[in-house]
């Protein structure tokens, strides 16, 4: 038996969640086909603002992925926009042509962003921000850098506005209206959101009405005019206004169409085979905005597919801003009216805000700023219409202050009933949520996403989340699934560093407070950690904490076992001469230094140096040209290298003149690990650049760059990066792919082991496939490299840091009797 | 003996010893690590683990702990003692601050002088 056809016009978050409800339900009902107008599977809308911010990828949020769609038997047509729906015939039919017949039809094609009809809208630089295309734009632009002119605070205003700031723009944000989110948030509330934006950078300029766009003489945005005339120099413009439900294909089919689609509480339009769902639908005279109403309609929908009566009778919305380090949650409706009354308590000090709009002692509408762990306590109470005359006195300072004493966090969630919601994205109430837990014998954070669903959109609920696994499970809880950085803290390295960009920590002091670590001051394992973090994050700002190093580090030589030093000085690509020689002759005699050795990096080591003769050893070294090796550093060691065409008859390009280069324009810089490198000239490999952080073979073609290798504690063969023609390519290949191991390995973590834990493919597509993001990875490298190219012992002989190498006093015999 | 009466030896100015940091003091004995931490607080400890004789003066101060640079065990400045799972302990000498110059008992000096 054939099975009737289900067709679904727009892949996006709503219509994903209807057919998760329909196969959940009632699998095999349907055959089905989507058609998509953006080339790709479904992915997570909300998380598009942690995409632009850099704190996650395109991998990370999508939500069913090709495998998906094969497991179900679903026909994806991507990149195929529907252009007409033929009602008699039943089919539709798309701009590239294909066509399909249905008994069923969904329309879900979405809303559009509002373009505000300005002069110049159609110029070149002009975004919106709706779908992943806008945001690749966006981070195009960013690379770029220049100023983003972002119009419109509302929610998407202000993330698309964070985002580019942490992408490294400078950014104005213009809002026609006087406080930003003025829907959500009163005067007051809106400054203070409003200086957080200012203190991160961002121009905030209120009342500002855009006039027109200017050109920049080439087609390309150049400024955005004001009213009153004030130009802002512009190197994009993201309109984020407000959206418009997509009806035109529905108008055109001659469905019912008033703002949006309009719709019965059974999820039909006016044709009884035709359903329309998510943001482009009228429902009872309102259109949403929001995923949480989406999939309250998604789920009546795939009940009624499948020949049930549900029906859809509205919602009520909560939302949080998703800019990471501020808290803001608002729900409910905040008009004001003479049968309203408001509750407000503010403490500037700590920047916290809230406002309760009561409506015949009930919650109408809830705003927490600075601290939101109440939100969805308020909001069940509000959607529960629940009497608050009882609590009212106490009512805002939050459910641990109803009875008694301030309960702990958990003991908050305890109290909450089952039905309370936890994930509003999801709509996933508690009890729902511990049951699955216990059924399942769920343990893991991912498990309860999996399973549940619940915080697996935007996130914002994870913490409430976790606090009922914890209830739930008590000991059996290990939220360890991420390893804390030491023992003085539970976040785990990436946490820690993406804290510190997006907080923008600028001080070991100042992580250590605001991300409220455990010990005072820290200890061994996470003072060098955040050392480096720090001096990667912001090389020009941040002073390098000397006493957070280690010894090796501080004293820039290596500690010995029996307390000496030993001493490596670079030689370049591994080359040498007599001079160089001579002068370490010289100095190994003048300071009776025990032991000479060749290295396993193609260099020289003095072994057993008195602490005290280091400076000495050095000022010699130094007239003769040598500068430190770095043989005790978390930074880049040596680049071995092969004589290639210099003279080997097998040699295919200059290994030894790449090597010398690549030495020399990247010494002195810190990773998380240390960093070897070789270069070897044809495929015999004579310099083992299979085994390296980072290694190239030449080839007749060109140059064969491979990384991840590993030849220490384990042995691992490289992966190759790419083939690159020319020395310049492989120059920036290399330092881009280092800087990017720079930027997101944890402390301690060698490239081969940072490679695996973010996928191989992933570095190629930032680096090899993407020529805007290779050049920005190797930019921010040169900058650094302005700060970081130093030569460490020569500062020491011209008397930086004296005390370390001396003594603090000689003591007696007779003192000290 | 009580601490009031005891002979203090002058080894230098506080602002000598980077704060989490350490200075050593030559004895005809051996090494004495000298340690200020964030707070400004001295000790001093036997500049030698128990471990394999690491300088302890060239360890990571953190808290009132310092870890040792060779193989990382970690010690209480004040008591001498190895914390966690490790077993040792380092001779401490009374150390005191005193007009911005450090002090350390003599007699533990003289103690240290013998082996
Ligand atoms: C001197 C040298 C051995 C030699 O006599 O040849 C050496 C000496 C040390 N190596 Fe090495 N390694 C030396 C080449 C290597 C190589 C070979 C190479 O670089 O081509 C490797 C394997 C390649 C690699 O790194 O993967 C190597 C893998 C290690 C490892 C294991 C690293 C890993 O993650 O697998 C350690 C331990 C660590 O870093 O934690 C280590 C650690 C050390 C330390 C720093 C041990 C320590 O913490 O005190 C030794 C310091 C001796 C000193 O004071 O100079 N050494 N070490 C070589 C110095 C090279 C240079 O010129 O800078
Ligand atoms: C940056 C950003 C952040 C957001 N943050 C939040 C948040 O924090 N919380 C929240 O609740 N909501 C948030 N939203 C809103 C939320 O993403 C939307 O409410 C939700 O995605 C709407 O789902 P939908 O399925 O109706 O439409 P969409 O997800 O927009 O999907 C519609 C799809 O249909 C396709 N389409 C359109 N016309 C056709 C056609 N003719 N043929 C074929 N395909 C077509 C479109 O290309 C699109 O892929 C955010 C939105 C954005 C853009
Ligand atoms: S292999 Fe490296 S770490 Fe081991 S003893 Fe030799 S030099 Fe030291
Ligand atoms: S010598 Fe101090 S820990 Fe080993």
């Amino acid at each position: 038996m054939t099975k009737p056809k289900l067709v679904i016009v727009g892949n996006g978050m709503a219509p994903g969640r209807m057919l998760e409800f329909l196969f959940d339900n009632s699998p095999d009902t349907f055959d089905v086909t989507i058609f998509n107008a953006e080339p790709r599977v479904n992915y997570n809308r909300l998380m598009l603002s942690p995409v632009l911010s850099g704190e996650k990828c395109y991998d990370d949020i999508i939500t069913h992925g090709n495998d998906w769609y094969a497991q179900h038997n679903v026909t994806l047509h991507k990149g195929a926009k529907v252009s007409m729906i033929d009602r008699a015939a039943k089919t539709v039919t798309s701009e590239n042509g294909l066509t399909a017949a249905y008994d069923k039809l969904v329309v879900a094609t979405g809303s559009n962003p509002f373009i505000i009809p300005l002069p110049g809208k159609e110029l070149d630089g002009v975004l919106t921000y709706r779908d992943l295309e806008d945001v690749e734009k966006m981070l195009d632009a960013a690379q770029r850098g220049g100023r983003a002119v972002v119009i419109g605070g509302g929610l998407l205003g202000l993330e698309a506005a964070a985002g580019l700031k942490m992408q490294g723009m400078d950014v104005t944000l213009l809002h026609l209206m006087p406080t930003l989110m003025e829907r959500q948030l009163d005067p007051a509330a809106g400054h203070l959101l409003a200086e957080e934006f200012k203190r991160r950078g961002i121009d905030v300029l209120l009342k500002a009405n855009s006039h027109e766009i200017l050109d920049d003489g080439t087609g390309r945005v150049g400024a955005v005019r004001l009213d009153d005339g004030t130009k802002i120099t512009a190197n994009i413009v993201v309109m984020a206004v407000g959206i418009r439900p997509a009806t035109t294909l529905a108008q055109a089919t001659g469905l019912e169409v008033n703002r949006g689609i309009v719709v019965g509480d059974d999820m039909r339009t006016s044709d009884p085979d035709i359903f329309a769902l998510g943001e482009c639908v009228e429902h009872r005279g309102t259109c949403y905005g929001l995923v949480a109403p989406l999939y309250d309609m998604a789920e009546v929908l795939a009940d009624n597919l499948a020949g049930g009566h549900s029906a859809y009778t509205g919602s009520i919305t909560a939302t949080k801003l998703k800019v990471t380090g501020v808290d803001l949650y608002s729900a409910g409706d905040f008009a004001e009216g003479d049968d309203r009354e408001e509750i407000v308590l503010r403490d500037a000090a700590a920047g916290v805000y809230k406002r309760l709009v009561l409506k015949e002692d009930r919650i109408v509408g809830a705003v927490l700023y600075g601290e939101t762990a109440d939100g969805p306590w308020f909001f069940d109470l509000l959607k529960k219409r629940a009497d608050v005359s009882e609590m009212r006195d106490t009512l805002i300072f939050g459910q641990a202050y109803q009875g008694g004493a301030p309960l702990d966090p958990t003991a908050a969630v305890a109290a909450l009933p089952d039905d309370a919601e936890i994930c509003g994205c999801n709509g996933v109430c508690k009890g729902k949520i511990t049951k699955t837990i216990t059924e399942k014998g769920l343990t893991s954070l991912d498990g309860v996403r999996a399973h549940t669903k619940a915080s697996a959109s935007c996130g914002t609920c994870t913490g409430l989340v976790e606090q009922l696994m914890q209830l739930t499970l008590g000991d059996a809880y290990n939220p360890a699934a991420v390893q804390p950085m030491c023992g003085c803290t539970q976040l785990g390295h990436d946490d820690v560093r993406r804290l510190i960009k997006s907080k923008g920590l600028k001080t070991i002091p100042d992580v250590m407070q605001q991300l409220e670590w455990s010990s005072s001051g820290g200890c061994a394992k996470c003072r060098p950690a955040l050392n480096y973090y720090l001096v990667s994050d912001w090389p020009d700002e941040y002073a390098d904490d000397y006493q957070s190093r280690f010894i090796n580090e501080r004293a820039h030589a290596n500690i010995q076992k029996d307390g000496t030093y030993s001493v490596v000085p670079r030689m370049w690509g591994g080359m040498t001469s007599s001079t160089e020689l001579r002068a370490i002759a010289d100095v190994v005699d003048k300071f009776e230094i025990p032991a000479v050795k060749v290295t396993g990096g193609q260099r020289i080591d003095m072994l057993g140096i008195r602490k005290e003769d280091l400076p000495a050893v050095w000022a010699d070294l130094g007239k003769a040209g040598f500068v430190s090796g770095h043989a005790y550093a978390k930074g880049l060691r040596t680049v071995k290298t092969c004589v290639g065409t210099n003279w080997c008859r097998f040699g295919t390009q200059d290994s030894t003149g790449l090597g010398v280069r690549i030495e020399k324009f990247m010494w002195g810089s810190w990773t998380p690990a240390k960093v070897k490198m070789a270069v070897s000239g044809c495929p015999r490999n004579c310099a083992e650049a299979t085994c390296k952080d980072v290694g190239v073979v030449c080839v007749d073609g060109g140059f064969e760059i491979h990384f991840a290798g590993a030849a220490g504690l384990d042995i691992k063969g490289t992966e190759v990066l790419g083939l690159v023609k020319t020395e310049d390519e492989a120059l920036e290949h290399i330092v881009a792919v280092v800087q990017m191991y720079r930027e997101q390995g944890h402390y301690l973590e060698r490239i081969y082991k940072w490679a695996r834990r973010i996928g191989y493919d992933e570095v190629r597509r930032q680096i090899v496939d993407d020529a805007g993001r290779r050049a920005a990875y190797f930019d921010r490298f040169v900058f650094s490299q302005k700060f970081a190219q130093v030569d460490p012992w020569s500062e020491r002989v011209s008397g930086k840091d004296k005390h370390e190498f001396n003594p603090l006093a000689i003591v007696s015999a007779e003192a000290a009797e | 003996m009580n601490a009031e009466n005891r002979n203090w030896v002058a080894v230098g100015a506080l602002d000598d010893i980077p704060r989490q940091g350490a200075r050593v003091v030559k004895t005809l004995a051996g090494c004495i690590a000298v340690f200020r931490t964030a707070d400004d607080e001295v000790y001093a400890l036997d500049d030698r683990c128990p471990h394999k004789g690491g300088p302890l003066s060239q360890g990571i101060v953190h808290g009132a702990s310092v870890t040792c640079p060779l193989h990382n065990w970690v010690f209480d400045l004040a008591t001498g003692l190895a914390r966690g799972a490790d077993e040792g302990s380092v001779a401490v000498t009374a150390a005191k601050v005193e007009g911005g110059q450090v002090l350390l008992a003599a007699d533990d000096l003289a103690r240290a002088a013998r082996p």
